[in-house]
């Protein structure tokens, strides 16, 4: 069991990593700075829920520091960790409370994101105006963690289904 | 139904934060009277926003090109990796602010203080 779960991880931090660079092939911005797609919160968010948050967490930073190294500098790294752990640690609470389904727990994940990226924006700089970006960059979060959401739901519904068919 | 009632909530609180922390910045930013020009969080320049000109920014590691045209402030090139400042749009407004965040540039567009203002006024 071990091994399976293993190579699941691997596969999903390899998913990820790919999600990150279409990402970065769509040109996704309407001059707002730290807005993302955060098409990679998927691999995150279904890792989350079929494993939990220390499987999500590692996913991601291999994730992060494998794409940094990659295709990014160290000044993105900043960025996208911050992100990435503001965003995963809300995700896990609101899922925690079970109030929430997936679109609410990717929701908060995709403004938490957008969030921890200004954050880190606004100590990089040292310049709090930065924040004049905050109430476009929640819709964006809002957004494109509904998407995210959506995508995650239908894939979570399917692979389960086809991961019981394989037992059998 | 994929979402519950709870998602529900949290969209419409999430849409409330963005709708009201849009106002609060908006009812602030009227249109903007300098450019201020912040590298690694030490001002190294301002210029009135009314008036046509080229600036070039040394920032950390490399250049931005500011142009102040038709009372709006655009960086036009830079020769950082991403070039999202480049990509940003044009600001006027009190507050709006272009970032480079690899140059650690920051070119935020300010109001005149109040007092000043008023020594301006009378």
């Amino acid at each position: 069991m071990r091994t399976e779960k293993l190579t699941v991880c691997a596969t999903l931090a390899a998913t990820a990593m790919i999600l990150s660079y279409i990402e970065s092939l769509i040109p996704f911005f309407f001059g707002i700075p730290g807005m993302k797609l955060g098409l990679s919160n998927l691999a995150v968010v279904f890792a989350l829920y079929t494993y939990g948050g220390k499987e999500a967490l590692t996913i991601n930073i291999v994730r992060i520091v494998a794409v940094a190294v990659l295709f990014g500098n160290v000044m993105s790294l900043v960025f996208s960790v911050s992100g990435a752990l503001l965003s995963l640690v809300l995700m896990l609470l609101f899922k925690r409370t079970k109030a929430f389904s997936v679109m609410g727990v990717s929701i908060v994940g995709g403004v938490a994101h957008n969030a921890g990226q200004l954050i880190a924006a606004v100590f990089v700089v040292k310049n709090y105006k930065v924040a004049f970006y905050l109430p476009f960059l929640i819709i964006a979060g809002l957004v494109t963690g509904f998407i995210i959401g959506i995508i995650s739901n239908e894939v979570l519904k399917r692979i389960k289904v086809r991961q019981e068919e394989d037992r059998n | 139904m994929i979402m519950k009632r709870n998602d529900l909530i949290l969209i419409l609180v999430i849409l409330l934060l963005g709708i009201v922390s849009f106002i609060v910045i908006s009812l602030r930013g009227t249109r903007g009277e300098m450019v201020n020009i912040y590298v690694d969080g030490v001002q190294i320049g301002s210029y009135p926003l009314n008036e046509d000109r080229e600036v070039l920014i040394e920032g950390v590691g490399g250049v931005n090109t500011l142009v102040i045209k038709d009372g709006k402030a655009d960086i036009t090139d830079a020769d950082c990796p991403d070039r999202l400042c480049v990509h940003q749009a044009p600001v006027d407004r009190d507050s709006a602010s272009l970032v480079c965040l690899p140059h650690k540039v920051i070119v935020t567009v300010e109001s005149y203080k109040e007092s000043e203002a008023d020594q301006i006024a009378y």
